[in-house]
Formats: structure tokens, sequence, C-alpha cells
């Protein structure tokens, strides 16, 4: 039994082998989808801009909006923002910032730097309204329609391939319809 | 013509290290004398043909060959001449060309430098880095061929990644990858020690110059990589807690583990099965590293080409030789003997402990980085684990490790009194606690995060301090000599540690205080625009547009000046390379001992404005000087009297070892 301690490296590496192995036929970006066609989750939030006045779900029915859970400590965040900023320009489709986990200041700092594409940013200090939107991490970007109902769901960074070939055309639609 | 040349090198490389990693090993184990005479040409060998396939590479770019399908999509006729140069190893294929190369530089500087080790040793070491090279140049041969051609030939190339175009860059990946490789060493004599079953203080001497070694390269290739990060990103910032940071950080962690585990498996024969494992472990965490750089398993900032075949070579190759090395440590382990007793107060035990919580923080480094992996495989959903987990984690536990580090080279071996120990290092304590009071307050401000730093700092210093003047002290009194003469008289490797403890707490000055007083302002700027950090006035004079090789630039011109005088002169630029279309901001930073001065250019608005970024970072080339103190530690220890003699008492093989056999009964 003394010897089994000698073992134990060579255990966890088997493990550790198993959970790589599995890891390779995965993509890393892919995109489950478990609130899809669910209405999205109810929220009223500090804006944050001005933390005195809010923002809720209920004020943004009637559009098509996009959600996109960011953080300033998120480096994944630094690889989509060119495309969200570009997106902003357009002015095609609002996008909405859920500041995941973050410390205001550094968030303002992030935006200040890398640029603001939101119409709005809102605080979500200790990620509970993260939870109700089962955010696995960060970032993550929400389709919402008019009538407040998850479209699409994007997992990790929105890259310009993700933005035009689903998210764009998905806007129109809904914005048609 | 040059590039099958280059191609036809790897071959023969790969045909001789097949020969090497068979026949020599075979030799060992019959006893065979001109089996294991092959082992030496063999690697020299080895070196020449890896050499003139990298040199063929290196042609290829230097010369602009966008025949070779590498070339064209990693040059450009208009990239600098330095830059087409450091291409060669910019991209995927080059770079494992470049891990190859230094495996053998390694190699070869074994078969050389080791005239006295027992043929059997040197034959066994050298078998099994022949057996890591097959490895490497497979892959490279069978996934990866760096002298690809592309028919018809491009026109021009697709340029290197701007981010790569930096002077740190050209010497940033070779120190890496030197230290990296380095590790293979060390796990080369682990393994043949493991089965010659010679796993004694004469295998740990031995194993001890190259594993500092190694350690002293990666500790420069990661602070170089982490100096081009804080001026190419433009961010500011320093580490990012990036994977593949991470990659090159945990064998840096275990591989301090090693150098002083190593330390005690010499002077004291303990701790042997847990240097080994150490050594095995070090060198499994730079393979893996390059699995998850290579593979694309994780995402990055640093994203590379991936190609799933290639994860799956690698992932291949890292269960055969992590797998096969874990195997005979858990067959061979169990019958090596224990070390010398030793009480709970002693130099072993702090050692020891701290081995411990280098070890743990390694894992959980492995853990955030793999952990958005394992729930991806169990299907939980994907995540980014970010900088808050890794500081969460590692402050708490490199803490403590830095506290004991300072007590331990001032501990007595096997047994020691803590009341004893208290009172020799009482001045030391006095003055950390009191500058963990004091100093923050005179710098401004005062938290339990910068007293905690500056404690530590001070107490480490300190610390060694007292404990240089005792060994002078007792020198002086023993060998009747004057102080001057004793302290020369100490060895290369007591200054090497001393060199290398005060960079850690001049590394930690540098971070403790660049967190609690930097000052970061992002301003929009028109020229005329003045703003003020850290006490000085940063003036935006004006900007224009300038041309460079491959890009096009937006230059300010920022001229700082503290109380009416000048300062420095500040150029920040924001370039637009012409081919990739990929801007790029180029920090202008005017370093100093105290303080860097940092701008970049951020964004440009309309009418004429910039964003502009403006970092007053005090203390931060602290960060970096420590980093290199404590690699230069390293090389002065190298350099030690004792390795050149220990060679010498060496020199009648296999009489002083004892066997594994002897160590069971």
């Amino acid at each position: 039994m003394k010897s089994l301690r000698f073992i134990l490296p060579l255990l966890v590496f088997v493990v550790l082998l198993m959970f790589l192995w599995v890891g390779l036929s995965l993509n890393p970006r892919e995109v489950p989808s478990p609130l899809v066609g669910k209405p999205a989750p109810a929220f009223q939030l500090a804006r944050l801009d001005d933390p005195a006045k809010t923002l809720a779900d209920k004020d943004l029915r009637g559009q098509v909006w996009l959600l996109n859970v960011w953080a300033s400590w998120c480096t994944s965040c630094m690889e989509e923002h060119p495309v969200l900023v570009e997106l902003s320009k357009q002015g095609v489709v609002p996008v909405y910032g859920l500041n995941y986990k973050d410390e205001r200041s550094a968030a303002r700092e992030w935006l200040a730097r890398n640029g603001d594409p939101y119409a709005l940013s809102m605080t979500d200090a200790d990620g509970k309204v993260g939870i109700d939107y089962g955010v696995y991490g960060v970032p993550e970007t929400y389709v919402i329609d008019k009538a407040g109902v998850i479209r699409f769901k994007q997992i990790g960074p929105v890259t310009p391939k993700v933005l035009s070939e689903h998210i764009l055309p998905l806007v129109r639609r809904l914005q048609a319809s | 013509m040059i590039p099958e040349l280059g191609h036809f090198a790897l071959i023969i490389a790969l045909c001789i290290a097949c020969v090497q990693a068979v026949l020599p090993l075979l030799g060992a184990q019959r006893g065979d004398a001109t089996w294991m005479a092959l082992a030496r040409p063999a690697a020299q060998g080895q070196l020449v043909f890896v050499a003139v396939a990298f040199t063929c590479l290196a042609w290829s770019f230097v010369s602009n060959d966008f025949s070779v399908l590498n070339v064209a999509s990693n040059s450009n006729s208009m990239l600098p001449l330095r830059y087409r140069f450091a291409a060669t190893w910019g991209s995927h294929e080059g770079s494992l060309l470049l891990w190859v190369l230094m495996l053998n530089l390694w190699m070869t500087a074994v078969s050389v430098f080791s005239r006295r080790l027992p043929s059997e040793m040197v034959a066994r070491i050298l078998s099994v880095m022949a057996m890591i090279s097959i490895g490497f140049l497979l892959f490279l041969l069978l996934t990866s061929n760096p002298f690809e051609r592309l028919l018809p030939p491009a026109a021009d190339g697709r340029d290197l990644n701007p981010l790569l175009q930096d002077p740190g860059m050209v010497i940033h990946p070779p120190m890496l990858y030197m230290g990296y490789v380095g590790f293979s060493v060390a796990f080369a004599f682990a393994i043949a020690a493991l089965i010659g079953g010679q796993l004694d203080a004469t295998w740990a001497r031995w194993s001890r110059p190259w594993t500092t070694m190694a350690w002293a390269f990666l500790t420069v290739g990661i602070a170089m990589g982490s100096g081009w990060a804080y001026y190419v990103l433009g961010w500011g910032g320093w580490w990012f807690w990036d994977p593949v940071e991470n990659a090159s950080f945990m064998p840096w962690l275990v591989g301090t583990a090693l150098v002083h585990s190593l330390a005690v498996s010499e002077k004291r024969g303990g701790f042997k099965s847990w240097t080994v494992l150490l050594a095995i472990v070090a060198f499994s965490l730079s393979l893996l590293g390059t699995f998850l750089v290579r593979s694309g398993v994780l995402t990055s900032v640093h994203a590379f080409a991936t190609d799933p075949r290639r994860g799956i070579f690698i992932l291949a190759f890292l269960a055969l030789v992590i797998g096969a090395a874990l195997a005979l440590f858990a067959w061979r382990a169990p019958k090596v003997g224990l070390g010398g007793a030793f009480a709970f107060v002693s130099r072993e035990a702090a050692l020891l402990v701290n081995n411990v919580l280098l070890v743990v923080a390694a894992a959980a480094v492995l853990l955030g980085t793999l952990y958005p992996l394992f729930l991806d495989a169990l299907g939980l959903g994907k995540i980014s684990v970010g900088p808050p987990y890794f500081e969460s984690v590692f402050v708490p536990l490199m803490a403590p490790a830095v506290f004991l580090m300072a007590i331990a080279p001032l501990a007595r071996w096997k047994q020691d009194r803590p009341l004893d120990l208290a009172l020799r290092l009482k001045w030391a304590f006095a003055v950390a606690v009191a500058s963990a009071l004091l100093l923050p307050l005179t710098l401004g401000r005062w938290t339990p995060l910068l007293a905690l730093g500056i404690l530590l700092a001070v107490w480490v210093a300190g610390a060694g301090f007292v404990n240089l003047i005792e060994r002078a002290l007792q020198q002086r009194a023993s060998a009747r000599v004057s102080v001057g003469t004793a302290l020369r008289r100490l060895p290369r490797g007591y200054w090497g540690m001393l060199a290398a403890h005060f960079g850690v707490a001049v590394f930690i000055v540098g971070v403790t205080l660049v967190r609690g007083y930097e000052i970061e302002k992002d301003v929009r700027m028109n020229p005329g625009d003045t703003v003020a950090a850290g006490g000085y006035q940063f003036r935006l004079d004006g900007l224009k547009q300038v041309q460079g090789p491959n890009y096009d630039a937006t230059r300010g011109a920022i001229s700082v000046t503290r109380n009416e005088r000048p300062v420095a002169m500040l150029h920040p630029e924001k370039r637009i390379f012409t081919v990739q279309q990929m801007p790029m901001t180029e920090a202008a930073i005017d370093t100093g001992l105290t303080r860097d001065l940092y701008v970049s250019l951020g964004e440009p608005l309309p009418g004429g404005a910039w964003v502009v970024r403006v970092y007053y970072k005090p203390f931060v080339s602290w960060i970096w000087g420590g980093a290199f103190l404590m690699a230069l530690g390293g090389i002065i220890a190298v350099t030690d009297r004792r390795y050149r003699l220990a060679r010498h008492d060496a020199r009648m093989p296999t009489s002083a070892p004892t066997t594994i056999v002897q160590a069971v009964s």
C-alpha cells in the first residue's frame, strides 16, 4: 500500500490526459443554447455611467437589441471589442452591456481606453443577473427580440463571421417582423 | 533547393536521433562500451544537421523566398532584415524548429561537459534526450513541415504578425525555449538515474548546475516576455495570466522547487524521490505548455495557427513521454531510501514547506488554466477564468513562501532551535515591520496589501544581510582573516543564492509599489493640451504622420516637465501595418530607476484630438530588475568551484554511489 503514493502522479496524469483528449474534439468557441426561445429574465440594474439611474428589461421592449456580457478583466473581451465598436458605428442594432463582476472604476476606464460600443452598460457587480441569464463566462452575447424573447446566444467572443452570418441576418429578420 | 536541403537535413537528424535513442541505452544495459560511446558523436552530429535545417529556414526568410509556404505566410519583402530573421521562429513551424535546435544545443552541451560522468550515465541521458528529439522531429516532419513549398510562389508574403515585430521578440523566444527545453536535461538525468538505480548525492550534484542554468534562462525568458507585453500591448500591464503566459510560468514554479529540492538531495541525501518527481513534472509542464499553445484547446490572446491533427500528435507524444516517465517513477522510486531525518524546525523542513507551496501554486495555475477545458469536456459549459482567480489564490500561497524563504538559509540543517533563529532575525524583522507600517504612509497611502508587500521585501533583504554578516564573521573567526578576505572566500553558490533572493525582494518592491501608487490617466488631448500625473506635466506638442518600412504611423510628440524643468521628450506612435491592415500601439516610455513615464496613443477623436493614455508607474522597472537579479544569481551559482571539483571526484565511475538495492537494505 505504501507504494501506492508513487503511482498517484501517474493516475493524476491519466485523468488529465482524458480531459485533454476530450478537449481536443471540442471547439472552445462553440455555441450551446439553453435559453434560446425563452423570455429574457427580468432585471433592473444601476447604470455604469450613472449609478443613480437604473435600466430595466421592460425599458427595452419594442425593439430588437443585443445584450453583451463583458468585464474589464476578461481577455477574450478585448478580442471581440473592435467588432462591437464597428457594429455600434453602423447603428443597425443597439448593444446593451452587462458589466459582469467588475469594479465600476476599472470598467469605466476600460471603456474610455478601448472605446464604448454600448448604448448603455449596467453593473452586475455580484453577478446575480448573470446567473439568471445562465452566463457561463465572459464574454457572452444575446439577441433579444421586440417581445423580450431570447433568440440567439453567442458564448465566447463575437467574431466578424458570427456577426455577419448569424447575428445580423437574425436581427434584420426580427426587426422586419 | 535550399529549403529541400533543410528538409533533408531534418530527416537525417531524425535518423541519427533514432540510433542515439536506442543503441547507447542498450549498451548501458549490456555493459557494451562501443554502443555507449556512440551517444556523444551522435548527439553532436544531430546538432549539425538540425543547425543546417535551421540555417536553411533562416536563409529562406532572409532572402524572401516566397515559394516556401511558411515564408509567404509569415514574412514580407518590406519587413526589415532583423524581423525577417526573427520571423524564422515567428510561425508555428519555425518555433518548433527552434525548440528542436535548443534541445540539440543542450544535448551537445551535455555531451561536451560530461567527461567525468560515468559512461553508462551519459549514454542513458543522451538516449532519453534523443527520444524527446525524435518526437519533435517527427512532429515537424509529419504535421508541421517548415519547408513546405507553395506553388506557384506568392508574389509577396502576408507579413509577420505586427505584434511580433519588436526587438524583444527577436530574443524572447530563444531565451524562453532555452529554459523550457533546458528542463529536459534535468528530466533526462532523473530518468537515467531511475533506470540505472543511482539516485544519490552525486546524481543530485550533477543535475544541479544544469537545472539552475535552465531555470535562469527561463526566468530571463519570462521576464522578457512580460516586458514585451508591457510596451507592445499598450495597456501598461505586465502580466495577464493568459494561458500562454501560464504555460511558461508553471514550469518556472516547479523548476524553482526543483532547484531547492536538489540542494537538499545533494547536501543531505534527502527528498530524493520527490526531487525526481519534480524533475519529471517540470519538464512535463514544459511539454504540456507546448501542447496547450500549439493545439488550440484553449483560446488565448496569443492565438497561433491551430490544427487538430497537431493536437492529437502532441497529446500522444505527451502520453508516451510523461506516462512512461511516471510509470518508471512508480516502479523504481519506492525502492529509493529516505534521506537523513530532520526536525520540524530545520532547513530541510523550511525547504520542504516552500517546495510544497510552490507546487501547490503551480497546480493552482494549472487548474485555472485548464478549468475552462474541464468544464467544457464535462459538458458543463464554457467559462473564462480571469486574473481575479489567479490573484486571489496566488498571493496567499506566495506570501508564506516568501516569508519562509528569508528564514531557510539561516536555519541549520537537520535541527535548529526556534528561539535561536528568532533572536538572530529579530533586527531584520523589526526593520521589516517598521517599514511596512511607515513606508506606505510616507508614500501617501496605507493599505494592508501594500504593507504586506513591503514587509516581505524588506524581510527577505534584511534576512539576507543578517545571513551575509553572520557568514563573514564566522569565516573571519575560524580562519583568522579580515572581513574582506572572508567575504571573498564565500563560495559562489552562496553568492548566487543571496543574489537570487535579493532579486525576489526587488521584484516584490516593484509589484507592490506599481500596484499601489501607479497613476493611469486616459484623457482626451488636443495639441497644446497638458495633463498632470505623478507630479509630471505632459504636454502634447503635436502630431504628425510618419512612414515606416512597412507601416504608416501617427506619431505624437509629448514633452514632459517637472517643476518647469524638461524631463523627457516622448514619441508614442499608432501604426497601421500596410499588409495586414492591423493597428498597433507603440508606447513611448521614459524609464527610470524609481518610475516609468508611459505614454501611448489610444483612438483618434473628431476634431483632431486623441485619446492619450498617460501612466505614471513607480518602480515598475524593479519587476524586471528583480527577475534579472534572480537569473544572475542562478548563473553565479552555476560557476561555483565545487561543480568543477565534483567532476574530479566522480572520476572513478560507480564506486561512490550507493545503488537502490543498498539503499533498501
